[in-house]
């Protein structure tokens, strides 16, 4: 990786597209304070209310702890507190977690714990949301639902997102700028507003856009198809 | 089975019994006639009830020295090459050079004799959690690392859970060296509990003594580990049981 600049404005949602290994989870890793053996700069800016922006990161795997239930999950996250308040319980109603609660993650499918992993990144109330893959290795029915339930999280309580994927349509469904990177060195090579408003984006939009993408001359879009 | 097992023991026992005869090996029933008289002027139960609150300060001070050694030396290779050679010193010490200087520097106290115990059990815990430590699953950590979680959380919710395994399978072989070595450090410095007891029944060569007190001890500590440790470990792998029918 050399030479890597992405920005987002606060509430915007990017989406960080490209193959595999040119960079993207290391990239989240870097600016999550995860990986500390890199020359650069990270700047986050201060939440409103002027304190430390707060941090939701969804890893490629759910990454939750199998001895705690689906609740303590999401308590644990929260200053000490609020875990008995009514943040948690309001997080997995909202995205109709409340029947699994008690269990645990390893009594879950994949589509469950990553929407546990989701719901835990949310009660946070992030300012800055790092999404690794979140919805890789789903059949295309739960991806979709996990996508449609992301969505509503961010219309009610925007933040800024930066989504890895290697999924194009995902990334033209959800973001409102997509930056395609190269490996070896990893760098940013394109850069794709979509001014698309993301509630008007269905199947047609969606798939028009990728069109258009793949069959540009740049050779930067060669990497997408 | 184990019954059925306990039973051939005891018919071995008593057949060596009726070869040999006499007091140096007596039958299943003189000792067990021995142990109600023990237990009848009290003397069992006071003796007992001492060795095993020895035993379980010394496991206490073992188990908790030993994870607060161990994880850190198997999460950090500084920590871990920083200690690892007093380790090696450690677990070559014989446990009667350890109890007997302990007897040396400290005195014939309580506190000596524990510590002496314990010191014996350390290494090998230690041995043990840094073993485990090492394969924590660092995605975990790095979770606990995004979403800030304090040391204490860190700790309680992210490392000893996955050690829950390697801890008990320390506690249960530290409960069982432990209380052997009890019996020593009471033989040599101390003026009650079933070491010194034994000490006792040996100068007047009371075989039957000997082997009540041994058979009730081992009563008790089996007691420990269905009544207690098991039980305990069941309930931190709990999760692992449930049935995956989400």
């Amino acid at each position: 990786m050399r030479g890597l600049t992405l920005s987002a404005a606060a509430g915007e949602v990017v989406a960080l597209v490209g193959p595999s290994g040119c960079g993207k989870t290391t990239a989240l890793g870097i600016v999550a304070g995860l990986d500390r053996a890199f020359d650069g700069m990270v700047e986050v800016g201060p939440r409103p209310d002027g304190g430390p922006a707060r941090l939701g990161y969804v890893f490629q795997e759910p990454r939750l702890l199998p001895w705690r239930s689906v609740r303590q999950n999401l308590a644990l996250v929260l200053p000490r507190a609020q875990r008995r308040g009514p943040a948690v319980d309001a997080m997995l109603e909202a995205l109709e977690l409340s029947p699994f609660a008690d269990r645990f993650p390893t009594q879950l499918s994949l589509g469950m714990a990553r929407r546990v992993a989701l719901a835990r990144a949310f009660v946070v109330e992030p300012d800055l949301l790092l999404m690794d893959e979140p919805f890789v290795s789903l059949d295309e029915p739960t991806a979709l639902r996990l996508r449609g339930l992301l969505m509503r999280l961010l219309d009610r309580r925007p933040a800024t997102v930066l989504l890895v994927t290697h999924n194009l349509r995902e990334a033209l469904a959800l973001t409102d700028r997509l930056l395609l990177l190269a490996p070896s060195p990893g760098r940013v090579v394109a850069e794709v507003p979509v001014t698309v408003p993301r509630a008007a984006r269905d199947d047609a939009i969606i798939e028009s856009l990728r069109r258009d993408l793949l069959s540009r001359p740049d050779p930067a879009f060669r990497l997408l198809a | 089975m184990p019954l059925a097992s306990i039973l051939l023991l005891l018919a071995l026992w008593q057949a060596a019994a009726m070869t040999v005869g006499g007091r140096l090996l007596p039958t299943p029933l003189v000792v067990a006639q021995a142990l109600l008289r023990e237990a009848q002027d009290g003397a069992l139960f006071h003796h007992m009830g001492v060795t095993l609150l020895r035993v379980l300060a010394a496991f206490a001070l073992a188990m908790s020295i030993g994870v607060g050694l161990g994880l850190p030396m198997g999460r950090s290779p500084f920590v871990d090459r920083l200690f690892g050679p007093w380790l090696v010193f450690f677990l070559n010490l014989p446990a009667l050079v350890v109890i007997v200087l302990a007897y040396v520097w400290f005195g014939l106290t309580e506190a000596a004799a524990i510590g002496a115990v314990a010191v014996n059990k350390i290494p090998n815990t230690v041995v043990l959690v840094r073993a485990g430590s090492r394969t924590i699953d660092e995605g975990l950590i790095d979770m606990a690392r995004v979403y800030r979680l304090s040391p204490a959380d860190r700790l309680r919710h992210v490392l000893l859970p996955q050690l829950t395994p390697t801890i008990a399978a320390a506690a249960r072989s530290g409960l069982a060296l432990i209380w052997k070595i009890v019996l020593v450090v009471e033989l040599l410095g101390r003026s009650d509990g079933v070491g010194f007891q034994i000490n006792l029944l040996f100068q007047t060569f009371d075989v039957a003594g000997i082997l009540a007190y041994t058979i009730a001890f081992v009563a008790v500590v089996q007691l420990l580990e269905y009544g207690l440790l098991q039980p305990a470990e069941r309930y931190c792998q709990r999760w692992r049981r449930m049935p995956a029918d989400a």
